[in-house]
């Protein structure tokens, strides 16, 4: 685990977080504070990222952005993992037509476009809150958690532990619960570290093309302001952007870092 | 082997009925399924009672379940997929087929950029393993994966349209394949960086193969192993990744649209989504779900062409 603390992977991640809890506390001036006369200007002293639209201070916009995307992005990352992660170990486990259906469908919605998907669930309701966004990613977010539990558990469950378990007498709900899960904790942190970059991704992608949640300042919905004045003031677009790439990036980096340290027969294999 | 052939194809084309029907069948769901009334978001909660209950009629949510199924699966066969709200003499599918061919076209040179891209590279990278070359392909493979497509859009803009001015601004007038460069990178950077993570890996697997030594040893020349011994059986399962990355390259088709200001099914879809124009955003997902289907069938297919194991299994 040792390795895990030098990765600077892991700080940005750490960075990414501190700023979703605390930022919006350690800013002065809040996202809604308008001020027409200083619309887009560079960055300077008193802005130290410059002004977006309505001369909002970047900065504080970017820390609410990554508040936002931090809710969003645990929330799905959350439900994905312990709904993906049960239902794919109970597949695993009992195979048959459960199993079947479930690979069958996770084969449908995985090859599916995502964003497609995506915005036809938040088609059908007139103003898509925070839980729309989340419920919409959901749909789909789980399958790579229910793949990744069902393959580490038939790769356990003819383990002698396992045997041993049920040679005892124990119920399979415990095999599944005490023996089981335990032992795809460490996969499955690792799916869910790179899934919280991807989460970020999406939800930015969302608010990016109009969809994300109303009323809330967002990573996407900046970039879709920056892009719109791309020409006279790229700063907008290149600096919540940027924070974008660097931080999905961070997340990505940081899950291959954990699988390395969790597994040392993994280390250097890409 | 004739008749072997002609019974995995019946397999294949009665599974590939069956998941056609699981699309259709989702499509209808998906509307109905979700919590609120669809009605209110097409409206909005002010409308009157007459509007509202004309919008159930149009939609046909006044009727059972089953007959709404049966009406839906009618359009299906029958082709048209319902009517548009916004635009009622026309058919979906008139709107879909118009908007198709751009679409098609971007998603066409998306591949051919992330393919020219990935494989020399992979190819590459494997057979100077740990140099920098090698190196240098997985920087970009990791790169390629983590910038956001809605980023790498206006990055390219920004790049080549605005400072360099090699290429034409977004929403520019002007066609034709200059106006195609920077949204098939867009889209093509983060299927290439994926690709190019297969092939070498696929590449790396084959290169230690007996067969590859057998050939060095009767002193094939280096380029003749790669190309003609190794790739060709690295392909597969890069292939396969290739197939599965269908569903993001239209996915970065929508984003690339909106970037770049192209029309197509992208734009469609987000119009129709703004408009809770419901039935085109039905017949989108239908229609991207059954291209999905017959891709995966030509696939399987040219599984069982190349490799005769697959069909006698």
């Amino acid at each position: 685990m040792k390795r895990l603390w030098a990765a600077p992977s892991f700080w940005g991640c750490a960075l990414f977080l501190a700023v979703a809890l605390l930022g919006p506390w350690l800013v002065s001036s809040s996202p809604d504070q308008i001020d027409l006369a200083h619309a887009y200007e560079l960055p300077s002293e008193r802005h130290l990222l410059g002004t977006a639209d309505n001369g909002v201070d970047l900065l504080s916009a970017l820390v609410h952005g990554a508040r936002l995307a931090g809710v969003i992005s645990a929330s799905v990352v959350g439900v994905c993992l312990v709904a993906g992660g049960l239902l794919g170990a109970f597949a695993g486990l009992v195979g048959g037509w459960f199993e079947h259906v479930l690979m069958a469908l996770s084969d449908l919605l995985q090859a599916f476009p995502a964003v497609l998907l995506n915005i036809a669930l938040l088609a059908l309701v007139s103003r898509p809150g925070v839980e729309h966004v989340v419920l919409s990613l959901c749909m789909n977010g789980w399958v790579l958690y229910a793949r990744l539990a069902r393959a580490e558990v038939l790769a356990l469950r003819d383990r002698e532990f396992v045997s041993a378990a049920r040679a005892l007498g124990v119920p399979e709900r415990q095999v599944l619960l005490r023996h089981l899960v335990p032992n795809l904790i460490g996969p499955l942190v690792v799916q869910a570290t790179a899934g919280f970059g991807s989460a970020i991704l999406m939800e930015s992608t969302l608010s990016f093309l109009g969809l994300g949640p109303s009323r809330a300042v967002s990573w996407g919905a900046l970039l879709d302001q920056g892009s719109a004045v791309l020409l006279r003031f790229p700063h907008v677009a290149l600096v919540s952007g940027g924070a974008m790439a660097l931080v999905v990036l961070s997340f990505n980096l940081a899950g291959d870092a954990l699988r390395d340290a969790l597994d040392p027969r993994l280390r250097g294999r890409t | 082997m004739r008749a072997g052939l002609a019974r995995y194809l019946a397999f294949r084309g009665g599974r590939a009925l069956l998941t056609a029907l699981a699309v259709v069948t989702l499509a209808f769901l998906l509307i109905r399924a979700v919590p609120g009334d669809p009605v209110d978001a097409i409206l909005g909660d002010q409308a009157s009672p007459e509007d509202r209950a004309e919008v159930r009629r149009q939609l046909a949510l006044d009727r059972p379940l089953l007959a709404q199924y049966a009406g839906f699966l009618g359009d299906v066969l029958d082709g048209t997929l319902g009517r548009s709200f916004r635009a009622p003499d026309r058919s979906v599918r008139e709107l879909i087929a118009e908007s198709f061919p751009p679409t098609l076209e971007l998603a066409a040179s998306a591949l051919a950029v992330a393919w020219l891209l990935a494989i020399p590279l992979g190819v590459v990278a494997a057979a100077r393993r740990d140099t920098r070359v090698d190196r240098a392909a997985s920087v970009f493979a990791l790169t390629g994966l983590a910038l956001p497509t809605i980023w790498l859009g206006p990055l390219l803009v920004l790049t080549f349209a605005v400072k360099l001015r090699w290429l034409p601004l977004p929403g520019d007038e002007r066609e034709g394949l200059a106006a195609l460069v920077l949204p098939s990178l867009t889209v093509g950077t983060a299927l290439a960086a994926a690709l190019t993570r297969q092939t070498r890996a696929a590449m790396i697997e084959v290169l230690s193969q007996p067969y590859v030594a057998a050939a060095r040893a009767r002193g094939v020349a280096d380029g003749a192993v790669f190309f003609k011994h190794a790739l060709r059986n690295a392909l597969m399962p890069v292939l396969t990744v290739a197939a599965s990355q269908l569903g993001a390259l239209l996915s970065g088709a929508v984003i690339a649209e909106k970037v770049f200001e192209r029309p197509g099914l992208g734009s469609l879809f987000l119009e129709a989504f703004f408009a809770r124009d419901i039935p085109v955003v039905q017949g989108v997902v239908l229609v991207v779900g059954l291209i999905y289907v017959l891709v995966n069938v030509a696939l399987d297919l040219t599984y069982a062409w190349i490799d005769p194991r697959v069909r006698l299994a």
